[in-house]
């Protein structure tokens, strides 16, 4: 397949990933996993390239990216947990102490 | 255009279009934990796509570790949390105009420049396979040979997750008899026991002999 139906594809994952973030504004789990598609489509649009171009550095930076969201989904969930405990809910708009 | 082209042509097609779909679907589900499947659903279709790219190791590392481990982490954590469904859909309609405009705008210009001609994307020569080395090993000789140092860092960086969200999540509770290893060290034998002779000076056992 052309390398600009990957793109496309990845393309049009990461636009869905950024709406799900403004309608799902409230909801902290959404919110990640929102996170989760947005890294998805871009290691979509790493691997397309890296095929294309016949090298493997767009896949080995896929690999760390891989890490790097494991570790984020990891720390992510423990303060969603944590956030829950303490204020019974995953609204974002409950998380204002700071606010003063 | 021979017979196994159309295949991949076709396989790409109907996985990248469910890929679409269940992205669409975390976005719009209802329930937390519809959202989860979906996304793991979006995760099995993208390894495929990564898979016909040629990128084998990666399509598996994706369901193995991603769907495997990520996934169901949080689709752990969403089912224990008792998620308030009708609070957190609120301002659902209200900002999805905005979300479409920007989502269609942002599709719009990544298309725009990877469809652009002047950047010579669509004359491109077809992918190169590289080399006869299969994906996996040459993947493995780039991270443990060239990219030794980053995979180190990769790897302290998941110790530093581990750590990050066991400390976050450890609850202190009051009243819960605990070991201490510190105290356990640090005791002194002759305050925890106590020898005594049985048969002071001057008794008898039990059998009459004398201590």
């Amino acid at each position: 397949m052309p390398l600009f139906d990957d793109l496309a594809v990845s393309a049009v994952v990461f636009a869905i990933a950024l709406a799900g973030m403004f309608v799902n504004r409230k909801n902290l789990v959404v919110l990640l996993m929102c996170i989760e598609l947005m890294l998805l489509a871009v290691n979509t649009s790493f691997v397309a390239w890296s095929a294309w171009w016949g090298g493997l550095s767009g896949q080995v930076a896929v690999f760390f990216v891989l890490t790097v969201a494991a570790a984020e989904a990891a720390i992510g969930l423990a303060l969603l947990v944590v956030v829950f405990r303490n204020k019974r809910s995953v609204d974002v708009d409950t998380i204002d102490t700071l606010k003063g | 255009m021979t017979a196994a082209h159309l295949l991949v042509e076709g396989v790409f097609g109907f996985f990248a279009t469910v890929l679409v779909v269940s992205a669409l679907g975390v976005v719009v589900a209802r329930n937390p934990v519809h959202a989860a499947l979906f996304l793991i659903l979006s995760f099995f279709n993208a390894a495929v796509l990564w898979v016909l790219l040629g990128a084998e190791f990666l399509g598996i590392v994706l369901v193995l570790v991603y769907v495997g481990a990520v996934m169901v982490l949080l689709l752990f954590v969403v089912m224990m949390l008792d998620i308030d469904l009708a609070v957190i859909r609120r301002g659902f309609v209200r900002h999805a105009p905005l979300a479409a405009t920007v989502a269609l705008l942002l599709a719009f210009e990544i298309g725009y420049v990877f469809w652009a001609r002047h950047l010579g994307l669509v004359s491109l020569a077809p992918p190169l396979r590289p080399g006869a080395l299969p994906n996996t090993r040459a993947l493995g000789l780039r991270l443990y040979r060239d990219d030794l140092y980053p995979f180190e860092i990769a790897g302290f960086l998941l110790l530093v997750g581990v750590v990050a969200a066991i400390v976050l999540t450890l609850v202190h509770r009051e009243g819960v008899r605990r070991q201490d290893p510190a105290t356990q060290v640090r005791v002194d034998p002759a305050r925890r026991i106590r020898l005594v002779d049985p048969f002071p000076k001057g008794t008898t056992g039990k059998n009459g002999e004398e201590s």
